[in-house]
């Protein structure tokens, strides 16, 4: 059975977009998931966590992985496309020595990763967005990786492994946030954030379909139906939808989590959704289909209630002693 | 007032490592060399742009990328330091430049007829995009014009290789009466390389030109037809075959960039000039110039 990374000790999963920062008041979905952030950086101040570990679909990246590890990065960010909501600056805090130790097991494990550090690097405004919110007085150090635009699952998956090993060598315990929206289609045209909705049906029926199995911490299935959610609900500007793939290989490739939506919402058309995961000896719902131990054969479930079976032996004219 | 005019259209690619190979003062990294025939070619390009005196560049960057209409510099004066996220040990440049709101805004409202959606970007604390910064570097080390920077949309993506020609033939119509109106002379920058499949690995010294060559031949081919047509006055032609070249090359045309530029220029039927070609990593760029004042005949 595939053990909880115990390095990890939670996961979220939340949106990047300025909104949620700088104009939750302009909707109340968006004053929801507002909220919800804030009382997720209750839980993480509260919490034991030495480092908090972001993946951001927000920073593309092309040659292999780029890990941020500029100790105090300081600037001031202004979103590309939501420009007019205003100027976020920001002073972050990054764990340099996480940092650095990542990308060397990176490496050796395959992988082409570089740290990065220079003064003025347009640090994504997912991360910003996240950090400010998450961790607004930079009590706990973080480090940022990118999303290689050209990865697929194996590299992800390696990528999320490379840190849980690394973070295992340091004995630092973690909290993962992989920072995305679910749909990610705008609304074009004109725009009321009063009368904000999901793009389109189909968005909407996947962003719930996704909700659902993480509502009851399916995080593996998640991560496995990501190809098809992208097909689905993503517009085409990567390759993958990979943020479930690395904080499932961060995490614990496995459905054994309690997960809770604590908002979710819709932002300029885009799912917003605000999840945790916390690492559980169960699944939420212990269902039979629900994976078996890949070490040791446990045998045959018994997935029919017992009920049923003697109602099969009756209707059968068998007695439980001919069985 | 006299009627502006567009005094030519260029192709203008922006790899940053063409400016970090000139070693301006403006950016902090320093190269031994590299990519020459590029630089060349942009020498070549500045050479003849002076002759023809101009007021403004208008330069359309897929760097500046925006999902949700198209945006226009709307500050007159922007300064700052901008770092390539891909290559931020090449390019740290810290730019100080000039953005002509007049013109910009003229193309607004003349874009909104054509029914796009448009947005001004009046925040002062804006980053310009290196896509931007390194074109008009090329084009203009000193600097000595304004310029108008106008993103590219995401069309393609949200829609299609059709749609997004489809808009940005019509932003470049609107670009083409905003400066007609304006009674400026404007040099037009589509900011963009062709073919763009490039390494996913750099070598240890970025400028080892040993190291430099393009993708793959099929890239190279491509690249090849489109400067043909380029050179014998085919833009339509281009412009058509411009979804299969971008779909088969991973070509940055993908950003609408030059699809705007032959909009505004109503597809120039004499001989561009293909100032120089060359790859940055793995990249096919070609610097061109469509000279709209002698239509082709001071190259001849």
């Amino acid at each position: 059975m595939e053990h909880n990374n115990s390095s990890v000790i939670g996961g979220f999963v939340v949106p990047g977009l300025p909104h949620i920062l700088l104009a939750p008041e302009k909707n109340p979905g968006w004053m929801e998931v507002r909220r919800a952030f804030d009382q997720v950086a209750e839980e993480i101040k509260n919490s034991d966590a030495d480092v908090l570990v972001l993946y951001s679909t927000y920073w593309a990246s092309i040659l292999g992985h780029q890990i941020q590890a500029r100790p105090e990065p300081e600037f001031i960010l202004v979103d590309d496309q939501f420009h007019d909501l205003g100027s976020i600056p920001y002073k972050l805090k990054m764990d340099v020595n996480l940092a650095k130790a990542y990308c060397e097991t990176c490496k050796e494990m395959g992988l082409k990763a570089r740290t990065t550090d220079y003064e003025g690097f347009p640090i994504d405004s997912g991360s910003v967005v996240a950090l400010k919110l998450l961790n607004p007085d930079n009590r706990i150090p973080a480090i940022i990786v990118s999303s290689n635009i050209y990865s697929d699952r194996a590299e992800t998956v390696v990528l999320g492994k490379a840190l849980q090993k690394t973070l295992e060598a340091q004995g630092k315990k973690a909290i993962a946030i992989s920072i995305t929206s679910l749909s990610n289609r705008l609304t074009m045209g004109d725009f009321d954030p009063a009368n904000d909705k999901i793009s389109n049906r189909k968005d909407e029926e996947w962003n719930q379909k996704f909700l659902e199995f993480l509502a009851e911490g399916k995080l593996e299935d998640v991560s496995q139906l990501s190809r098809q959610f992208h097909r689905e609900a993503r517009v085409h500007k990567v390759v993958n939808f990979k943020p479930f793939w690395w904080l499932s290989s961060v995490m614990g490739a496995h459905n054994r989590y309690e997960g809770k939506v604590w908002a979710y919402a819709p932002i300029c058309g885009t799912g917003a959704a605000l999840v945790g995961l916390t690492p559980s000896e169960h699944a939420s719902r212990d269902l039979e289909f629900d994976e078996d131990d890949p070490e040791f054969y446990v045998g045959e479930r018994n997935v029919l209630a017992d009920d049923l079976r003697a109602l099969d032996r009756e209707e059968k004219g068998e007695s439980h002693e001919s069985i | 007032m006299s009627k502006g005019q567009i005094v030519a259209g260029c192709l203008a690619p922006h790899p940053p490592h063409l400016v970090y190979a000139e070693n301006p003062p403006q950016n902090e990294a320093r190269a031994e060399c590299g990519w020459e025939t590029l630089r060349w070619g942009y020498e070549r390009l500045r050479r003849h742009l002076r002759k023809l005196d101009y007021d403004v560049l208008i330069v359309h960057s897929p760097h500046w990328r925006t999902n949700k209409g198209t945006h226009l510099l709307g500050v007159p004066e922007l300064k700052g330091k901008s770092v390539d996220p891909i290559f931020p040990h090449l390019f740290r440049y810290n730019y100080d430049l000039k953005v002509d709101v007049e013109l910009a805004q003229e193309i607004f409202k003349e874009a909104q007829k054509e029914e796009l959606e448009m947005e001004m970007m009046v925040n002062p604390d804006f980053r310009v995009d290196y896509g931007t910064i390194v074109s008009c570097h090329m084009t203009d080390p000193e600097w000595s014009k304004p310029i108008v920077g106008i993103s590219s949309q995401g069309a393609a993506s949200y829609y299609g290789l059709e749609v997004m020609n489809s808009m940005m033939l019509k932003l470049g119509r609107a670009t083409r009466r905003a400066v007609e109106a304006s009674g400026k002379k404007a040099v037009l920058l589509a900011s963009n390389s062709l073919s763009h499949r490039h390494f996913t690995v750099e070598s240890d010294i970025p400028e080892d030109m040993s190291k430099e060559h393009i993708t793959h031949h099929g890239q190279y081919i491509w690249d090849m037809k489109m400067i043909e047509l380029m050179k014998k006055g085919k833009t339509k032609e281009m412009i058509e075959l411009l979804p299969d070249f971008t779909e088969q090359t991973i070509a940055e045309t993908d950003g609408g960039s030059l699809t705007w530029l032959m909009g505004a220029l109503d597809f120039p039927d004499y001989p561009a000039e293909v100032h120089g070609y060359g790859t940055v990593i793995g990249t096919g760029n070609a610097v061109v110039e469509w000279d709209e004042v002698n239509r082709g005949k001071d190259f001849q």
